[in-house]
């Protein structure tokens, strides 16, 4: 009975840990894709910056806010249309990326914001005075700057990713959060809830720790 | 070199429109050490940044080199900018890059090959005496070395201007003498216009050629550094100049209304005279030296002593016209 049980765990927990990678690794990727461009872009266009733009800066940050201050479960099931059209589904781990990604996005891009902020002005005033271009600023001096910054940010995103992916099964996206509850909450199996809620805890430590090894090799302060 | 002409910068900021600086002309000459003195808030940092346009005036204009430069935007003030070094009070290095590579930006900008990268930095190195430490991070630096790679990097492009914005007010006073000590011997060696700015006399003092006296945004005193030391004009430039050459009396002495306490300056060749044993002799008077000092300003010598006079009411009189004429100035202190 227990061997049973121990070897269906086994099966179910790698099939949640695949959904899992899945989705959190999706949308870690596209907030790097997208979420560095949009929070550079937002810290640019901000006030005594290179493309100071009040109109432009609003949009963005607006953008980002409504994204963020949308409950996680109202946006996923908001975004049904838009991951039809992108993906061609709206039920399973793909599909779930989706709107995880979209959110991840936004959250990871007010956080690069956060870290350029965090750059030294007198330290971009300088590579101003040197003579140097908008763009070999942004990409030899700026983003080197705060790309510990940027690896901090981009752990807590994963790390609420993971969190995030949980509520993921209400499109059928599975993943170990997802395990969680159905096993452990819905049917009472207290022992598999430990157990999957023990391996997540382990996980996200471990993105921790990747996070911090990551920030603290950058930082030459 | 540098002029400026009519030069406004008004600023936007909660408390209203500030006039940083107010309807500002002078010039800095080709090769000289021109100082800019003032207490903070007086608008020396932001004259000093309307030179490489970090800072746009809201009106006037200046030229460099006879050309006008306000309007530049885009590639012609990047250009601008090359032929302009700043250093800075915080020396603003970038924290992810070594020493090399500090200095390397700064020739990338430029436009210099890999070839002619390895070439330079090490020579730029070498002359700020920073060779060993080509390879550290800016946060290994004491404060002495990151503004030495602060001007390394300033230089690097053989700029004609060189600005320095406060370079040594972050630094202890060994360290300010060393860094001052630098900038004199590199503008010297390349003939580099160098405009520094301080709200220390002495740091003038020390490496200035000419000074300009900056007080609520305006110019109120413009000369040879040993003039403005020896002779202030503006109340100000005299309250400096008194704060740098201390020579504080204590209060009780200076009640004394029998004796006259007199300060006798004495400059240039005349501080090297033995006018003080002189006048004894001649007019049989006591006179007791209660300060003094002697300082050299761009090397002339510059003296203040202050003195009690006792005698004769008529060989006090004397000596004092005595000593008025051989003497730069003298001044009663406690009439």
């Amino acid at each position: 009975m227990l061997e049973a049980n121990i070897s269906e765990l086994l099966d179910n927990l790698i099939v949640a840990f695949k959904e899992t990678f899945l989705m959190c690794g999706t949308s870690v990727g596209l907030s790097i894709v997208f979420g560095v461009p949009l929070g550079l872009f937002i810290f640019i266009t901000g006030k005594g910056l290179f493309w100071e733009n009040k109109v432009l800066n609003f949009i963005g940050g607006f953008l980002v806010n409504v994204i963020r201050s949308t409950p996680f479960v109202i946006l996923l099931v908001l975004l049904i249309p838009f991951t039809q059209l992108v993906v061609g589904s709206t039920i399973g781990p793909v599909a779930a990326s989706v709107p995880l990604s979209v959110a991840a996005v936004a959250f990871y891009a007010r956080l690069v914001e956060n870290s350029l902020c965090e750059v030294d002005k007198g330290v971009l005033e300088a590579a101003i005075a040197i003579g140097a271009t908008h763009y070999r600023i942004i990409k030899e001096i700026l983003l080197p700057e705060a790309l510990a910054g940027l690896y901090r940010g981009l752990t807590v995103t994963a790390v609420s990713l993971v969190g995030y992916s949980a509520m993921a099964g209400i499109v059928g996206g599975g993943g170990v959060g997802d395990l969680a509850i159905r096993f452990g909450y819905y049917r009472y199996e207290t022992d598999i809830m430990i157990i999957t809620v023990v391996l997540l805890i382990v996980l996200v430590q471990g993105i921790q720790f990747l996070g911090d090894y990551l920030a603290k090799r950058t930082e030459k302060k | 070199m540098i002029i400026f002409q009519n030069v406004f910068v008004d600023f936007l900021s909660k408390q209203g429109e500030v006039k940083a600086v107010k309807d500002v002309s002078f010039d800095v000459r080709d090769k000289e050490i021109f100082g800019i003195v003032g207490t903070s808030g007086a608008g020396k940092s932001t004259l000093l940044r309307c030179i490489n346009l970090l800072q746009i005036p809201t009106q006037g204009e200046i030229f460099i080199k006879g050309k006008a430069i306000s309007y530049l935007k885009g590639e012609n003030l990047r250009k601008l900018r090359l032929q302009i070094g700043l250093i800075f009070q915080q020396f603003n290095l970038f924290h992810t890059k070594t020493v090399f590579e500090n200095v390397a930006f700064a020739l990338k900008v430029a436009g210099k090959s890999k070839e002619e990268i390895n070439i330079r930095v090490p020579e730029v190195l070498e002359l700020v005496g920073l060779t060993e430490r080509a390879n550290a991070y800016p946060s290994t630096l004491s404060g002495g070395q990151k503004q030495r790679v602060g001007i390394a990097r300033a230089i690097a492009n053989n700029p004609q201007i060189l600005l320095c914005d406060e370079p040594t007010s972050a630094l202890d006073l060994e360290t300010t003498n060393s860094i001052l000590e630098l900038l004199k011997e590199i503008n010297e060696k390349f003939g580099i216009t160098t405009v520094i700015i301080s709200h220390e006399m002495n740091v003038i003092k020390k490496i200035c050629d000419r000074v300009a006296v900056m007080s609520n945004g305006e110019v109120v005193e413009l000369d040879e550094v040993f003039n403005v030391f020896t002779n202030p004009q503006h109340p100000f430039t005299k309250s400096l100049v008194n704060h740098t050459i201390n020579l504080e009396l204590p209060a009780r002495l200076l009640q004394n209304k029998r004796k006259r306490i007199l300060k006798i300056v004495y400059s240039g060749n005349k501080a090297e005279e033995a006018v003080i044993s002189d006048t004894v002799k001649r007019f049989k008077v006591h006179l007791n030296i209660l300060h003094g000092t002697i300082e050299y300003i761009s090397h002339k010598p510059f003296g203040v002593l202050i003195v009690e006079l006792d005698g004769s009411a008529e060989n006090v009189r004397r000596a004092e016209s005595y000593l008025k004429e051989r003497t730069f100035k003298v001044e009663v202190i406690n009439a």
